[in-house]
C-alpha cells in the first residue's frame, strides 16, 4: 500500500513545491501591501482545506466549518495575552478546536445525526457561538487577562520567535509562517486522505451502510476525520487573527459560514487544491470589488454564485481535470469517466 | 497592550525597508487622501451618506485650486461591513497608495482594527463619527462628538423637562455598554434614578417584552442608545403599543443613521436628540452648504446628520492644516492640528483640542417633528471632557490606546 | 394579573411571527426538498412591494394582503423557471444557488432604492389596553392572519384536487408523473406558492420593522431553525418548531432580558435535534401536512 499512496501523493507534492516557490518568490516582486494582505487569505485557504477534507472527503457536511476556525482565533488571542508569548497559545488554539470538535462530533455522529441536519446542527452551533460572543460586551466578560470585547472583539497579539516573547515577527514574515502552515496542513491533509483511515472515510462518504457492514464503526471514522478537519481549521484561526490583528465575532456569521461551502464548491469536492485556489480566487474578487464603486458588490457575488452553480457545478478543479483529461485522450473517455468517479485527486 | 511600541518600533524599520520601493511609484504629484467606508453591508445606511460628503469635500479643495498647488486624489474603498477588509484596505492604503491622510472607519471595532496598522505606517488618521469616546493616539484625530459632549446635554434636559425615572434601552456592545454606564453616571449627578438598564443584541427586531417590562416600571422617560436597522423597530412597536403618548423618549443615537425617515411622522414625533450637528443649524455656512449639496445630488441628498458633516469637516480641518504646515507630510501636519486649529463648518466652529486629539465643538438638542429635526437648544464650543479626564496627549505623545475598551471602571471613572 | 395576560399576549405573538416568516420556507423545504437561502430575501422584497406602493397612493391593506404576495409570488415563479429547476435533487447546490439569488436580489435592491429606504408605512391599527398595559392592535391581527394562512394553506393541500396532486408529487415524482402528472408545473407552482407566503409574510411585518435591503438576514435562520427543528410536515412542523422555540425564546427574553432569550432559542434547537434528529414531526405528528 505504501506504494499506492506514494503514486498518489504526486500531485500533492508536485502542488507543495510549487507552494513552496512561490513562498520565496512572491517577497521578491509583489508590493509590501500585497504580501500582508496575502497572510488573511492564506489564513482563509487553509479553512477552505480544513472544509475541503471535512465534507469533501468525509462526505460531512458541515456548515459551521468558521465555528473551529473563529474557536482557534479567539483561542489563541486569549491565550497569547495571558501567557504573554503565542508559541504555546497555537498550541491551545488547536485543542480548543479539536476538543470542541470531538465533543460536538460525538453528539452528532453517534446521535446518527446524518445529511442536512448536520449541517443545520453545525451551522446553529455556530449561530449560538455568535450569540453569545457578540453578548460579551461588559467588563465581567474576561478569561484571565483577556475581555472578551462583545461586538468590538479583542486585538490579538502577533506571532513571536518560539524561545523570545518579545521578538515579535513583521508582517512580511508572518507571511512566511503562514504560507508554512498552508502548505504543511495541506501535503499532511493530502497524506491523510491515502492512509487507510483516509480510504476509509471516502468509503463511508460514498455507501456508509456498505462501510459499516464491513464491519468499520463508521461513527469514529466520522469523528476523526471531523476533529483532525476542526484541528486544520483553527491554525487557519490563529493565521487569520494575526493577518487582520484582531478577532471579532463576525468570523462565526451566516455570511462566513456560507462563503467556506462557496469556496470549496467553487473549488470543487473530492480535491484539496481546488478551494484553496478558489479561496484566493474569490478573495481577489471581493478585494477588487469593494475599491470600485460603480457595481454593487452583493450583485457581482450573487451573478458568479449562480453562474458556477448552473454552468460550472462540479467546480474549477475537476472540471479542469476532466477538461485536460478529455483532450489527452479523446478516445477512451469511458476509462477517463471511470476514474473520475473513483479515485479523488489532490 | 504591552506589545504595540515595541510592534512600532519594529513597523518603522519595516517601513524603512520598504521605502525604496516607493521612489520609482511617486510619480503623481497630487496629495492623496484616502477613505475607507462601509458602502455595502449592514452598516452602509451610515457609510453612503459620509461617502457623499468626503467626495463633496474633496471636490470644495479641487475647486478652490487643491492644496499648496497640488491637485488632491481622493481613493474610496468599500470595506463591505466587514472588519477584515478595514485591515486589508488600510494596509493598502497607507503601505500601497502611500495615502498622506485615511479617513475611515465606522464602528469602533473598525477603528481599533485599523488604528494600528496607520500607526505602524506613520499614516495620519482621522475617525469621523461620534462615538463613545477614550481614544488616546498622537496619530488619530477623533472629530465626532463624545458622550460628555452629547449624553451630558441630553440627560438633564431630558430630566428637567419629563423627570427624574428613567430607564436605559442600549445596544449590546461597546459603545451602547460605556454609553449606558455614562447616561447613568448623568443621570445620577442630575439627581435623578436609573430604574433598570437593558441591553439588546443588534439583530433583535422584536421589543415586546420590553415593551411589558418598561410599562411595569413606570419611568418617566426612556433614553435609549440603540443602534442600526433592526433596532429602528423599537421606536415602531413602541409607537403601536400606544406608549409614544404615554413616556415620551430620548436618545444618543436615534437619527444618526437617518432613522427619523424610517419611522412616520406620528411614531417620531417628540423624540429628543442630542448631536453635534442638525440641518437646521443656524448658520451661513451651513446653509450655503447644504443648497450646493442639493445642487450636485438633486432630491437624492441625504439628510445630513452628524456622522455626515464630521466626513466633511474632518476632510476640511485636514486640508487646513495642510495649509497651514505647507506640506502634506505627517509630522508637520499633526503639530499643525495640534496646535489648536480650528474649522467654521455647517456645524458651526471646529477647534481640535491638542490635549486628547478630539474636537471642541458645539452640541445641539433636537425634538423630531414630522420626521424633522427641530433644534431646541444648542451649548456652544463644547469639550471632549470624558476623554480628558483620562488622556493627556500634550504630557505624554506616545501614545496609542483606547483608555474605554474595558469600561469606564477600568479607565478610573466611576 | 394584567401582567401575566400582557406577557402571555407577547409570548403568543412571537410564536405567531416564527410561523409567520417561517411558512413559505416550510413549504418550499417541506414539498421539495429545496433550502431556499433566498427566503429572507423573498421577505425583504414583500416589505418592498408594501412600501412602494402605500408611497405611491395605494391602499395599505390593499398593498399588504394583495400585492406582496402576488408580486412575490410571480417572482419567485420566475426564479424557479430560471435557477431552481435546473437543480433538483442537489440539494447542496440549490443551497449554493439561492444562496447567490440572496446576494444578486440585495445588491438589486440596494441600487434601486438605496441603503435605507424612507419608509412611512406605520402599523395601520390602534393599541389595545390589558389593564395598566398596553398592546398593538396590528400584532392581534398579525396573530390572526397567522392562524388564517395556516387554515388556507391546509384547505390548499388537502381539500383541492391541486393539493392532492401536489402531494403526490412531492411523495413519489415519478409515479406522478406516469400518471400524467406534469411534474414541471407543480413544482413551479408550490415555489411560486411559498414565494407568495413569503412575500405576504414580508408585507405584513414591514410596518412594524421597517425596510432595509439587507433585513432578510435578521430571518432567515431563525426560519431556517424552526423549519428543520419542525421537520418535513409543512403545517404541524411549523406550527410545533415556533410554539416550542418562540414559547423558549418568549420565556427566556421575559426572564432574563433580550440577551438570553435568542441563545436559549438556539440552544433548544440543537438539544431537540439531538433527541429527534428528523424534527419534531420525523416522530411525531407523521401522518400530518
Amino acid at each position: 500500500m505504501g506504494g499506492s499512496t506514494l503514486r498518489n501523493m504526486r500531485p500533492v507534492i508536485v502542488f507543495a513545491v510549487l507552494g513552496l516557490l512561490f513562498m520565496f518568490i512572491a517577497p521578491q516582486v509583489l508590493q509590501l501591501f500585497t504580501i500582508i494582505n496575502l497572510t488573511t487569505a492564506i489564513a482563509l485557504a487553509v479553512l477552505a482545506l480544513s472544509l475541503a477534507l471535512v465534507w469533501g472527503f468525509g462526505g460531512i457536511l458541515c456548515f459551521g466549518q468558521v465555528a473551529f476556525f473563529g474557536l482557534g482565533a479567539y483561542a489563541y488571542t486569549i491565550g497569547a495575552i495571558n501567557f504573554g508569548g503565542s508559541t504555546w497559545a497555537i498550541l491551545v488554539a488547536v485543542m480548543v478546536a479539536s476538543a470542541f470538535a470531538a465533543i460536538l462530533g460525538y453528539f452528532m455522529f453517534f446521535g446518527r445525526v446524518s445529511d442536512v441536519y448536520l449541517g443545520v446542527i453545525t451551522l446553529t452551533v455556530t449561530l449560538i457561538l455568535f450569540s453569545l460572543i457578540r453578548r460579551t460586551s461588559g467588563p465581567e466578560y474576561k478569561i484571565g487577562n483577556a475581555l472578551l470585547g462583545g461586538f468590538n472583539g479583542v486585538t490579538s497579539p502577533p506571532l513571536n520567535l518560539p524561545w523570545d516573547t518579545r521578538a515579535f515577527l513583521f508582517p512580511e514574515q508572518v507571511f512566511y509562517v503562514a504560507m508554512a502552515a498552508l502548505i504543511l496542513c495541506y501535503v499532511f491533509a493530502g497524506w491523510l486522505v491515502n492512509t487507510h483511515f483516509g480510504r476509509v472515510c471516502v468509503g463511508i462518504r460514498e455507501n456508509e451502510l456498505r462501510a459499516e457492514l464491513l464491519g468499520y464503526d463508521t461513527r469514529l471514522y466520522k469523528l476523526g476525520i471531523f476533529t483532525v478537519g476542526a484541528g486544520i481549521a483553527a491554525v487557519g484561526g490563529v493565521l487569520f487573527c494575526n493577518g487582520v490583528g484582531r478577532i471579532t465575532p463576525d468570523v462565526f456569521n451566516l455570511y462566513n459560514a456560507a462563503l467556506t461551502i462557496i469556496w470549496v464548491i467553487v473549488g470543487g469536492r473530492g480535491t484539496l487544491i481546488g478551494p484553496i485556489a478558489a479561496t484566493f480566487g474569490l478573495f481577489y474578487l471581493t478585494s477588487a470589488l469593494g475599491g470600485q464603486s460603480v457595481l454593487n458588490n452583493n450583485l457581482v457575488l450573487g451573478v458568479i454564485l449562480i453562474f458556477f452553480v448552473l454552468l460550472v457545478p462540479k467546480g474549477i478543479a475537476p472540471t479542469l481535470v476532466d477538461w485536460v483529461e478529455a483532450r489527452r485522450r479523446p478516445k477512451r473517455s469511458a476509462r477517463g469517466r471511470r476514474r473520475r468517479n473513483g479515485a479523488d485527486r489532490a | 497592550m504591552s506589545f504595540s511600541r515595541r510592534q512600532f518600533v519594529i513597523g518603522s524599520s519595516a517601513l524603512a525597508l520598504a521605502a525604496p520601493a516607493t521612489v520609482g511609484r511617486a510619480q503623481s504629484d497630487a496629495i492623496k487622501f484616502a477613505s475607507i467606508l462601509d458602502l455595502s453591508g449592514g452598516l452602509d445606511i451610515y457609510g453612503a451618506p459620509m461617502a457623499e460628503t468626503t467626495k463633496l469635500a474633496i471636490e470644495d479643495i479641487n475647486a478652490t485650486g487643491g492644496l499648496l498647488g497640488r491637485e488632491v486624489e481622493l481613493t474610496m474603498y468599500d470595506a463591505q461591513s466587514t472588519i477584515q477588509f478595514y485591515t486589508q484596505y488600510a494596509t493598502q492604503a497607507a503601505a500601497g497608495d502611500r495615502a498622506h491622510t485615511v479617513h475611515a472607519g465606522i464602528t469602533s471595532a473598525s477603528r481599533e482594527a485599523i488604528r494600528p496598522t496607520l500607526s505602524r505606517f506613520q499614516t495620519l488618521y482621522f475617525y469621523n463619527v461620534q462615538y463613545e469616546g477614550g481614544v488616546c493616539d498622537y496619530n488619530n484625530f477623533c472629530t465626532g462628538s463624545t458622550p460628555a459632549q452629547t449624553v451630558a446635554k441630553v440627560v438633564p434636559y431630558a430630566m428637567e423637562k419629563w423627570g427624574k425615572k428613567v430607564y436605559i434601552v442600549a445596544a449590546d456592545y461597546n459603545y451602547g455598554q460605556i454609553t449606558a454606564q455614562w447616561m447613568q453616571k448623568f443621570v445620577a449627578e442630575n439627581g435623578g434614578e436609573t430604574l433598570d438598564v437593558e441591553f439588546f443584541p443588534l439583530d433583535v427586531t422584536n421589543f415586546g417584552p420590553t415593551i411589558n417590562k418598561i410599562q411595569t416600571a413606570k419611568p418617566d422617560f426612556v433614553i435609549s442608545a440603540l443602534v442600526g436597522g433592526s433596532h429602528v423597530s423599537f421606536y415602531r412597536q413602541y409607537a403601536a403599543a400606544g406608549m409614544n403618548a404615554e413616556i415620551p423618549i430620548a436618545s444618543t443615537t436615534f437619527g444618526v443613521g437617518n432613522e427619523q425617515k424610517l419611522i412616520s411622522a406620528e411614531e417620531g414625533n417628540g423624540i429628543l436628540a442630542s448631536y453635534g450637528y442638525f440641518e437646521g443649524a443656524d448658520n451661513p455656512v451651513n446653509t450655503a452648504f447644504l443648497e450646493r449639496l442639493k445642487a450636485k445630488l438633486g432630491d437624492d441628498a441625504p439628510v445630513m446628520n452628524e456622522l455626515a458633516i464630521r466626513s466633511y469637516e474632518g476632510a476640511m480641518l485636514w486640508a487646513e492644516a495642510v495649509k497651514a504646515a505647507g506640506t502634506p507630510d505627517r509630522g508637520p501636519v499633526i503639530e499643525a492640528l495640534r496646535s489648536g486649529l480650528s474649522y467654521d463648518g455647517p456645524s458651526g466652529a471646529v477647534t481640535i483640542d491638542p490635549q486628547t486629539n478630539h474636537c471642541n465643538m458645539n452640541v445641539y438638542i433636537g425634538e423630531l417633528q414630522d420626521q424633522e429635526w427641530t433644534i431646541v437648544e444648542s451649548y456652544d464650543n463644547q469639550p471632549p471632557a470624558d476623554t480628558a479626564l483620562v488622556c493627556d496627549l500634550n504630557a505624554n505623545p506616545n501614545q496609542s490606546t483606547f483608555l474605554f475598551e474595558n469600561g469606564l471602571a477600568a479607565a478610573g471613572i466611576d | 394579573m394584567d401582567l401575566v395576560v400582557a406577557v402571555l399576549f407577547q409570548l403568543i405573538y412571537g410564536i405567531a411571527n416564527l410561523a409567520l416568516i417561517s411558512l413559505g420556507l416550510a413549504i418550499i423545504f417541506g414539498m421539495m426538498r429545496v433550502i431556499n437561502l433566498a427566503h429572507g430575501e423573498f421577505l425583504m422584497l414583500g416589505g418592498y412591494t408594501v412600501v412602494v406602493a402605500t408611497n405611491a397612493g395605494v391602499n395599505i391593506w390593499f398593498a399588504m394582503l394583495i400585492l406582496a404576495p402576488l408580486v412575490v409570488g410571480l417572482i419567485g415563479v420566475i426564479v424557479e423557471r430560471l435557477l431552481i429547476r435546473w437543480l433538483y435533487g442537489r440539494m447542496v447546490d440549490t443551497l449554493l444557488a439561492t444562496w447567490g439569488l440572496s446576494l444578486l436580489l440585495i445588491g438589486l435592491v440596494t441600487s434601486i432604492f438605496g441603503a435605507s429606504t424612507g419608509t412611512t408605512v406605520s402599523p395601520p391599527l390602534g393599541t389595545i389596553r390589558i389593564g395598566d398595559y398596553s398592546a398593538s392592535g396590528y400584532e392581534l391581527f398579525l396573530i390572526g392572519v397567522t392562524l388564517v394562512l395556516f387554515a388556507a394553506v391546509y384547505a390548499t393541500l388537502k381539500l383541492t384536487k391541486l393539493g392532492l396532486v401536489a402531494r403526490g408529487t412531492m411523495q413519489n415524482a415519478e409515479m406522478s408523473s406516469a400518471l400524467g402528472v406534469s411534474t414541471n408545473r407543480i413544482y413551479m407552482i408550490t415555489f411560486g406558492l411559498g414565494a407568495a407566503v413569503s412575500g405576504l409574510a414580508g408585507g405584513l411585518l414591514a410596518p412594524m420593522t421597517g425596510v432595509l435591503p439587507t433585513i432578510g438576514a435578521t430571518y432567515i435562520a431563525k426560519a431556517f431553525i424552526t423549519v428543520i427543528s419542525g421537520g418535513a410536515s409543512i403545517l404541524a412542523g411549523t406550527a410545533a418548531g415556533s410554539v416550542l422555540l418562540g414559547g423558549v425564546n418568549g420565556i427566556f427574553a421575559f426572564l432574563t432580558g433580550p440577551t438570553f432569550g435568542e441563545v436559549a432559542l438556539l440552544v433548544a434547537a440543537i438539544i431537540l435535534l439531538r433527541l429527534l434528529p428528523t424534527g419534531i414531526t420525523g416522530r411525531f405528528f407523521r401522518k400530518s401536512i
